[in-house]
């Protein structure tokens, strides 16, 4: 217990979640600080290139054998089968329409690279390692959930199906392109692709991360100023408890896969999760009848801020405990 | 200068939408177009600011296409086909332009 608060402690006043806080404080305190759309995107395909690419490189250096696929594989139906769990608990505790309930679901079954890249973070100022190729999971479980929800949408009887547009939409997003190609040349160029560009990718990565989270923080503040009167109290909690709920079946999957203590809690990140970026958009085109407000405020607004200031400390202690890491 | 009588069609809809409905626009034969990005606003669903937005499903553009008042119906068909289910404005207005044989 002594080890989680002390870690929790270490993480809340790191420059990356005071960052955060202060992007939360000034939207909610409605300042006009602001990033340029142009930058923010900038900083994003940055932090997504280096961490795909040093993934890559963890690779190459330890070689890769059969957890590489059974991980992938885990990850797969962890992103197919939250979801189901999800849109079980938005019955008990939302009141939500079918609709808003599926979306809301898939949204929780999808994983937010940023927290991923801020849990990555986390164990780096731990000391602890993870395997390189949770970059390749990340990327997996992308998708499926989306798949989930359509699936639930159409059991109540409204019959939605996925267009081939849509699906290459989804694939081939700019994040997972991005993500996986950079985790390809990080692999195939190796420790010696990472030297020529280390300078670029290593060193100023903490206060790209810095910026990019104050960034995060002003639309999570200002989603939340917009949508508070949205969210329901039953779905406010949803959104706190299904995070918990995710991390323990990544610590499940972690553990059977008996993946490193690095590896087990960047499972639980991923699982306990929301995505405010793929998913939201294919939502849009497939579910266009659900409530944005509702799944933009609940993962961005809720699930996003405590994932990163509670939920990543004691992922990490969690699994550094059970792992003996 | 002699001017011609056209249409002028303004279609605001999610970003997410744009390519599905220019190439329905494309498939009706309507072949010119302009998309604009829209940088907020407010509806039934309450005020919206492109600033901030994190993710290309909240966005909004709008397409601008002016053409010649018999073809008007077929075009708004297959644009109505698209923008049924979604969040968006539709406005038809009469307009003039110079060249009628590019419309």
């Amino acid at each position: 217990m002594q080890d989680i608060l002390s870690l929790a402690a270490t993480n809340l006043l790191s420059p990356i979640i005071l960052s955060f806080a202060l992007g939360v404080a000034a939207a909610l305190a409605r300042s006009d600080l602001n990033i340029p759309e142009a930058v923010a995107k900038g900083m994003s395909i940055y932090l997504l290139f280096a961490i795909g690419f040093k993934g890559g490189v963890s690779v190459a250096d330890h070689g890769i054998d059969g957890t590489l696929a059974l991980s992938l594989v885990a990850g797969i139906v962890l992103s197919a089968v939250l979801p189901l769990i999800a849109f079980a608990l938005l019955q008990v505790l939302g009141n939500l329409s079918r609709l808003d309930a599926a979306a809301v679901a898939a949204h929780y079954g999808s994983i937010s690279i940023v927290t991923f890249v801020a849990g990555t973070s986390v164990l780096e100022a731990s000391g602890i390692t993870s395997e390189g190729y949770m970059v390749a999971v990340a990327a997996a479980m992308e998708a499926p959930a989306i798949l989930s929800a359509l699936w639930l949408v159409s059991r109540g009887g409204d019959s939605r199906r996925m267009d081939s547009e849509l699906m290459r939409e989804i694939m081939l997003n700019g994040s997972i392109v991005l993500l996986v190609g950079s985790f390809l040349i990080g692999w195939i160029t190796g420790v010696d692709g990472l030297v020529k560009i280390e300078a670029f990718i290593v060193s100023p990565f903490q206060g790209v991360l810095c910026l990019f989270l104050l960034d995060m923080g002003l639309v999570a503040g200002r989603g939340l100023r917009g949508g508070s009167g949205v969210l329901r109290p039953g779905v406010l909690a949803f959104g706190l408890v299904m995070p918990l709920v995710g991390a323990s079946a990544g610590l499940v999957a972690g553990l059977l896969l008996g993946l490193s203590t690095g590896g087990v809690a960047l499972f639980m990140v991923l699982s306990a999760s929301a995505s405010y970026i793929a998913v939201p958009a294919a939502m849009r085109v497939a579910l266009p009848e659900a409530n944005p407000s509702i799944y933009l405020t609940l993962s961005l607004g809720v699930t996003f801020p405590f994932n990163l200031t509670i939920g990543l400390p004691v992922y990490v202690a969690v699994a550094s405990a059970l792992t003996g890491g | 200068m002699q001017t011609h009588q056209a249409k002028r069609v303004a279609i605001i809809i999610e970003q997410v939408m744009e390519s599905r409905l220019t190439g329905a626009l494309e498939d009706a034969g309507v072949t010119g177009f302009t998309i604009l990005p829209v940088l907020g606003g407010s509806g039934r669903s309450g005020a919206w600011s492109r600033e901030g937005q994190v993710s290309r499903g909240t966005g909004m553009v709008q397409v601008v296409c002016i053409i010649r008042p018999e073809r008007l119906d077929a075009m708004l068909e297959a644009a109505f086909a698209v923008v049924e289910r979604h969040i968006g404005v539709v406005t038809v207005s009469d307009c003039e332009v110079l060249r009628a044989e590019r419309f």
